[in-house]
This record gives structure tokens, sequence and C-alpha cells, in this order.
């Protein structure tokens, strides 16, 4: 118990100090994940909508994949998305591994089926009926999607807050494409691994403590855009 | 919904503002180098001072990537790393003759110690010969950690067991944990078990560890770090002038003058010995 104490304390006085190192990785989680959640929604919006609301061939197995894709393993993403990167790999001219941008990457990989699967689910379950009545109405298809994708917003905003609630505590992926650079790639969760490997238990709760804390006010402002939405 | 609108416009404004902000500063990639090191050096944190004063003095970036000594040799024979500071002698020599690596050079030591629980379940304590000492936790079946993941350590283990003759493949009282060795240690002392550390990680760790040393001393427990330059013929890409900097830094006088004393304040002896210039 006198640990977790001591690491609250910790957390307390690094917060408040404005310790310039956990600052930068605070600020650093905040804009990888952030960044990849901006992505992820642009495209899991997009192909999740298309894939609700077209019909063809194999559907079935594309969203069996894309609902498998929800629980894609950051680990397995990490070590993909490295061996593209590595020097001698595909992608390799980039010079893009052990940078912010190859975490990026890594975790919009994993946050896109999360968002995507979220958004599929939640344009199924409106009522058929409305996209008609739209289109009855002289929608353009498009004016129809805007409507449909409005009337979706509650589940959408809980796609946003899973995709990023996903990926800001996620550290297999950004461990091995981030590779933990001092100033430079080590985040949240890298960081809490480090200090717990070196055995400073006390500044690796003081982060746990402030990473909880972040993904808390992120997930308030959310919550609190969806709940206001609701006018009953 | 007006309260609504300016509430969510601030919100995303703010989130744009924390986006905008660059990055930390991305060297241009002639600036940058990989250094693929073992565990050790990173959570004994004599990278983190060695580092910035590096840093400051070349103008280069370094990405450490702290990994087993092995990890850190097999991203090296791929090119995927610039220069090495490692701890695993007969994988580096294979290296070397393999033609991965210029330009060995031997930058400090320290030495491994065998440490277990305090009640010493295999009376280990105070023996002169690491071998035996192994022999002594095989026989007692006594619950021993490896780390089992190729670094440089695991290597020093698998030569004592072999020394001491010993089959521990597949037997219940080995277990490998697969990770550093600061996570080794404190799972090792969670499961009241023997393992074998280098001892600037040890002392790093001591304060939370309920694992005294039990045997130290012996010639075969010499733990020696060497600074290896990939090959740059071999991989074009990889940056030959960064990795012969870095290389030349860590053997500098000055450099050897911190490692000399890192760790004494806080330790009360230092964490490791330097040696560039020395033979083995």
């Amino acid at each position: 118990m006198g640990l977790i104490y001591e690491g609250i304390k910790q957390a307390i006085i690094l917060i408040f100090t404005f310790d310039p190192e956990v600052m930068g990785i605070t600020l650093l989680s905040l804009k990888v994940s952030g960044t990849a959640t901006l992505i992820s929604l642009f495209i899991g919006i997009s192909v999740g909508t298309l894939v609700a609301l077209t019909q063809f061939p194999g559907k079935k197995i594309v969203v069996s994949l894309i609902n498998t894709g929800m629980g894609l393993p950051p680990v397995v993403v990490g070590l993909f998305v490295t061996i593209f990167l590595w020097r001698s790999g595909p992608l390799g001219f980039l010079g893009m591994l052990y940078t912010p941008l190859a975490i990026i990457i890594a975790q919009s990989v994993i946050a896109t089926p999360i968002v995507m699967g979220i958004t599929l689910a939640s344009m199924q379950q409106l009522p058929k009926k409305l996209r008609l009545q739209t289109l009855a109405l002289g929608a353009t298809p498009l004016q129809s999607v805007w409507v449909l994708i409005k009337e979706a917003r509650l589940p959408l905003l809980a796609a946003v807050m899973a995709g990023f609630g996903g990926v800001i505590s996620e550290i297999g992926a950004s461990i091995m494409v981030g590779g933990n650079i001092k100033g430079y790639t080590r985040v949240l969760t890298t960081a809490t691994v480090m200090e717990t490997g070196k055995g400073n238990f006390e500044v690796a709760i003081a982060l746990s403590i402030i990473l909880l804390a972040m993904a808390y006010c992120i997930n308030y402002i959310l919550t609190h855009i969806q709940q206001r939405e609701r006018h009953f | 919904m007006k309260r609504l609108c300016t509430f969510t416009i601030t919100a995303l404004l703010l989130s744009f503002a924390i986006f905008l902000t660059p990055f930390a500063n991305a060297a241009p990639a002639d600036k940058n180098i990989i250094l693929s090191t073992t565990t050790s050096t990173q959570d004994s944190g004599l990278l983190d001072v060695l580092i910035p004063v590096f840093e400051k003095k070349t103008g280069y970036f370094v990405k450490t990537i702290a990994v087993g000594s092995g990890q850190a040799m097999a991203m090296g024979q791929k090119g995927e790393a610039d220069v090495l500071l490692v701890h695993s002698p007969d994988a580096e020599k294979k290296f070397i003759t393999g033609g991965y690596g210029i330009n060995r050079r031997i930058v400090m030591h320290n030495d491994f110690v065998i440490v277990g629980p305090s009640t010493d379940p295999a009376k280990i304590k105070g023996l002169k010969s690491t071998t035996e000492a192994f022999k002594k936790i095989a026989a007692a079946k006594a619950l021993f950690m490896s780390r089992g993941d190729n670094s440089g350590t695991h290597a020093k283990e698998k030569v004592i067991w072999k020394a001491a003759g010993v089959v521990y493949e597949g037997e219940k009282w080995y277990q490998q944990t697969g990770l550093g060795m600061g996570q080794t240690l404190n799972v090792a002392t969670e499961k009241r078990a023997y393992t074998l550390t280098d001892r600037g990680t040890y002392l790093a760790l001591k304060k939370r560890l309920d694992l005294p040393i039990l045997v130290e001393g012996d010639a075969i427990l010499l733990n020696v770090y060497h600074v290896i330059e990939v090959n740059a013929a071999k991989w074009p890409k990889v940056n030959a002038k960064g990795a012969k900097a870095f290389a030349d830094f860590m053997v500098s006088p000055e450099t050897q003058a911190i490692i000399k004393t890192f760790g004494v304040d806080k330790y009360g002896s230092p964490l490791f010995f330097p040696d560039a210039g020395k033979k083995e």
C-alpha cells in the first residue's frame, strides 16, 4: 500500500510541478494517439458507412473481417509495420522507423477496424426506411448519407472513444515501431514499462495515473458532447 | 444547441492546437544514429547520462533501442542499426568474422553476480566457484529464473550451465522470463528464485529487491561491454560517420571518466569500470 501512496504522491508532484519530461511524454501520447484516432475516424466512418449501406456478394466475409480486425493484437500490427519500415523493408526508403510518425501509422491500423466495426453496426441498426425516406424527399445520395451519419452520432461518438481508448493504452506496437526513444518516441505506456523495468515503481504508478486521468478527461469531453445531444 | 456548438468548436480547436505543435526535433537523416544496445545500459541509467553529452557535443540525434544483446546484433546483422553497445563476447566475435561489424572496441566492464532468496535453499552463499553454485541449484531443484532472450546475460548463463555440465532444458525448476534484466529481477524476487544478473542493473534495482548477492568474484563472471560499428560496406544505408562518432565518443577519456564515477553518488559504488584501450 505504501508504494501506491508513494506513486500517487509522485504523480501529483510530477503533474503540478510541470515536470518537463513527463509533460513531453504526455503531450506526445496525446498527439500521436489523437492523430491516429482522427485518421481512423476518417477511414473507419467512410468505409464502415459504405459497407453498411451497400449490398454486394461476399459482404458477410468483409463484415467478419472488419469484426475480427476490431480485436487486432497491437503486437501483430507492430511487427508488420516494423518489417515494412525497416531499412531493408519495402518502405525502408522513407526512413520512418523509430519516429512518432511510425507510431501514428501503427495506431491508425489498430484503431481503424474498431471505428469501422462500430460504424457498421450503428448504421445497420438505423431503420431501413430512413434512407429511402430521405431519398424520396429529394436528398442526393451524399446528403442522405450525411443524414444517416447524423442520426447515428451517438454510437459514432462511442466509436471515437473506443478507437482512442484502444490506441492510447496500447504498448506492443508503440514500443516496436517507436523504440521508446527518450524525448522523441517515448509515450506514457512505453515509459511505464521502462520505469517498471528500472524498478522505479513510483514513477511507473505516477505515469499510469496520468494516463488514466488523461483518458478520463478525453472521454469526459466526448461523453459530454454525446449526452448533450440527447434531449430525452 | 448554440452552447453545444461553441463547446464542440472549442474542443476541436484545442485538439488541433495540440496536433499542430511540431514533433520533437527530427534531425535530418544523416544526423540520426540508431544505437542498438542491451537493456542493462538503459535500465542502469548510464545512457541517460551519456547520450545527452554526446548529442550536445556532436549534434547527432541518437535513437536508442534497448533490447537484449542477441536482438541488438540481429538488428546490426540486417543493417537496421548503425552502432551497437553489447556484452556477449562470443556472439560479437561471430558478428565480426561474419563481416557485419567493424572496429570492435572495449568500453567497460562490470561483473555478473548470482542473486537469490535470502533463505538460500540450495546453500550456495559464499561459494567461490560459479559452476559449483549452478550444480547445487540444479541438485536442489531450486527455482532459477533465466532471461531466455538471447541477451548477453542469457549467453553467459548458458556458458556457465555448460561448464557445470547441467542439463536444464525442460526442467521444472528452470524457468524463462523472456524479459529484460530489470523485469527478470522483479520476477525472481516475487518467486523467490535464483538468477544471474549484471551488477549494474542489480545495484540500480536493489532497493526494491529481496535478493542478496550469493556468489560473486569468480573469473567466469566477468561482464565486458564492447562498442561495434555496423559495417557500412555491407549495408550502404548505415550511418557510418555517425556510428564512428559514437564509438569514438564511448572510448574517449571524457566519457570514460563519466563511466568511472557513474552511480557512485547513488549506490555507493560505480556500476561500470572503464576499460577503453585495454587488452582483453
